[in-house]
């Protein structure tokens, strides 16, 4: 069989799964179509967080980014793993106590104002709705690709299949959707990993497999560090090394930004108790994890891989893969020299090859040479990733529009089946509104997805931890935190990002910090003006300084209560 | 009341030496140090691009259950637990 009828026949049954399960677990009250009820065991939601966290791009383009980057690309890793610490630690426990819907519900009544409340709200949708549409974007490129049909119609499929399930299902559905998409795509992701390391230094395990030796000897990291050189590449794991305040600046960005991610926040609310949100995270970190630890492993086979059958090979003998990707112009060679051999070396003007960074994942499986079946397993996991991530985002936005400003703010007498109406209505409108704004992408769709974690650590963060922690923060403090520091960030990233019309240049940034990093700052901004401002203004009310200390304590849990 | 208040403090120390090492680990041993410990290996890995790579997410793991057994331990201790 070909890779395409393979592609066909595990994409299918995974389909089929997905839409059974959806089917079997459909939403019948607007509880179990915002947090499934309350009623998700922890190791359930951890997987389906897992899930929901890892979009197309931890998927399909993360370990291609670190094979490029060496040491550099740590800053994805750590950013987007460690973010989970501070959401278990810090935030889950808190807001699950706390026991109602919506990120914007718990800002509204923490800071007991309707502007803060519209403020979170607006935010949440905004950050959604750009990630929602870099992940149609990456569904419709998967299937795009690998059923040979035109991007269009890939997106299509996409937004049919999502809005199926997404629609029907509520959380509840998505949620158990969710756990069978995790299995896809851990195992697509891993069973290439081990296949590579054990051909590699024979070691089924990739996360030791990277740090052992190769049939001559000589470890495998020290292999590819002497192949980086020898080509001109800084070493591997020292790459990007010298530029640390950005590796820092953006690994805390990444961070904050996780823990303060509205679809994240919201899976939260879906466990029974206070302490199943806490258990919950670290399932979820533990499934993330697995994927995380393997992504470096792939990197380091990748490049190795790709260095050796490449370079200074003649361009006549290059395998199948090589012309395929060159048929997408995701892989170009300029014969500069005319030797007929692929100088692939770190200086431009020698350099005769480019490679799109984001297919190292897809295109891994047949640099290895593996079965057939496994590239179409690896398919099928990135449209999981992909739509699994999408389901997530679009329920958040759905409950925003439906629950926050519909039932809390335009029209509070809407009956549960009339908000259940509008809830579908809004998932409905926000999947074909995603659809076509990936169709038709403003040039700069990933550079919206990293300000969408800049604008989450600078707005949400901050706000959540405050209005935990501090029982004298107050809404004037916390309002004017949250819109200077997304203004701040907001504005910061325009300015010094060319693809955005900015007109900063790389020379001018503050402090050397990149676009992608000054979330962080802004975290710290809205941190001190908050706390400032609080101070200089009234002390909230008794009512809510009770609601405070009763958030800090785990007895008296209750489901989350419609209100 | 002074139970709560007990038990708000307690959960504070745990959070800030939890939080210190998750610092320590990342930002730490993963960016801050990572020359210096590049010139210790562990295996075929340069520490420091061990830490970065791999070493400081299943701290955040671990960090993670710990966290969960301190707190279990606490919620009783202060018979703030949930009820079945």
């Amino acid at each position: 069989m070909s890779v395409q009828t393979w592609t066909f026949v595990i994409v299918g049954i995974t389909f089929l799964l997905y839409i059974g399960v959806a089917i079997w677990a459909k939403a019948g009250t607007t509880k179990e179509f915002y947090v499934a009820g309350s009623g998700v065991s922890p190791l359930v939601n951890g997987m389906a967080t897992a899930a929901d966290w890892m979009s197309a791009a931890s998927y399909l383009s993360m370990a291609g980014l670190i094979s490029f980057m060496g040491y550099g690309g740590s800053q994805y890793l750590m950013g987007w793993t460690g973010g989970y610490v501070l959401l278990a630690l810090l935030l889950a426990p808190y807001l699950r106590k706390f026991g109602k819907f919506t990120v914007p519900d718990f800002i509204g009544e923490r800071y007991y104002s309707n502007q803060a409340r519209l403020v979170a709200l607006i935010c949440a949708i905004f950050v959604s709705f750009t990630y929602v549409v870099g992940q149609m974007k990456g569904v419709g490129v998967a299937f795009a690709r690998f059923l040979e049909i035109p991007f269009s119609y890939g997106i299509l499929i996409g937004i049919g299949i999502v809005f199926f399930y997404a629609v029907l299902g509520g959380m509840k559905g998505i949620t158990y959707t969710q756990v069978a998409q995790y299995c896809v795509l851990i195992f697509a992701f891993t069973v290439p990993a081990v296949f590579i390391s054990l051909q590699m230094v024979g070691n089924p395990i990739p996360q030791i497999g990277m740090g052992s030796t190769v049939s001559d000897g000589t470890y495998l990291l020290d292999k590819l560090n002497l192949l980086s050189t020898d080509l001109g590449f800084a070493e591997y794991t020292n790459a990007g090394i010298d530029d640390r305040v950005n590796v820092f600046f953006i690994t805390a960005a990444l961070m904050l930004g996780t823990a303060g991610l509205p679809h994240v926040i919201v899976r939260f609310f879906t466990v029974p108790k206070v302490r199943d949100a806490r258990k919950s995270a670290g399932y979820a970190l533990l499934f993330i994890a697995l994927l995380y630890t393997t992504a470096p492993a792939i990197a380091v086979f990748a490049r190795t891989n790709l260095i050796e059958t490449v370079s200074d090979q003649p361009y006549s003998e290059m395998p199948e893969w090589f012309t395929k990707w060159e048929e997408s112009s995701l892989i170009t060679f300029d014969d500069k020299n005319a030797d007929g051999k692929i100088q692939y070396v770190a200086d431009a003007k020698i350099n005769e090859l480019t490679i799109d960074r984001d297919i190292m994942v897809l295109a891994n499986p047949e640099i290895a040479q593996l079965p057939k079946w496994v590239i179409a397993l690896v398919i099928a996991g990135g449209l999981a990733a992909a739509l699994s991530t999408a389901a997530g985002l679009l329920l958040v936005i759905a409950s925003s529009i439906s629950h926050d400003l519909l039932k809390n703010y335009l029209k509070p007498s809407i009956s549960e089946k009339g908000e259940l109406i509008a809830a579908r209505v809004a998932i409905a409108v926000a999947v074909v509104a995603a659809g076509l704004a990936g169709l038709n992408p403003p040039g700069f769709v990933a550079q919206v997805v990293a300000l969408a974690f800049g604008l989450a650590a600078s707005s949400f963060f901050p706000a959540i931890i405050l209005g935990i922690f501090d029982k004298r923060m107050n809404k004037e403090g916390a309002i004017s935190g949250m819109l200077l520091g997304i203004i701040f960030t907001s504005i910061y990233i325009w300015y010094f990002k060319p693809q955005l019309g900015g007109p900063g240049l790389a020379e001018d940034y503050w402090f050397g910090i990149k676009p992608e990093g000054i979330g962080t700052l802004g975290m710290f901004i809205n941190l001190i003006v908050a706390l400032v401002v609080s101070r200089l203004t009234p002390a909230p009310p008794q009512s809510v300084q009770e609601l405070v200390e009763n958030i800090r304590v785990p007895r008296g849990s209750t489901a989350a209560i419609n209100h | 009341m002074q139970n709560n208040q007990l038990y708000w403090r307690k959960n504070i120390q745990y959070l800030a030496i939890l939080i210190a090492i998750w610092f320590f680990v990342s930002f730490g041993c993963g960016i801050l140090f990572v020359e210096q410990l590049n010139q210790f290996k562990l295996g075929g890995f340069p520490l420091g691009f061990w830490f970065a790579q791999q070493g400081s997410i299943y701290t955040f793991v671990i960090l993670i259950f710990i966290y969960v057994f301190l707190m279990n331990r606490l919620d009783k201790a202060f018979d703030l637990d949930e009820k079945q």
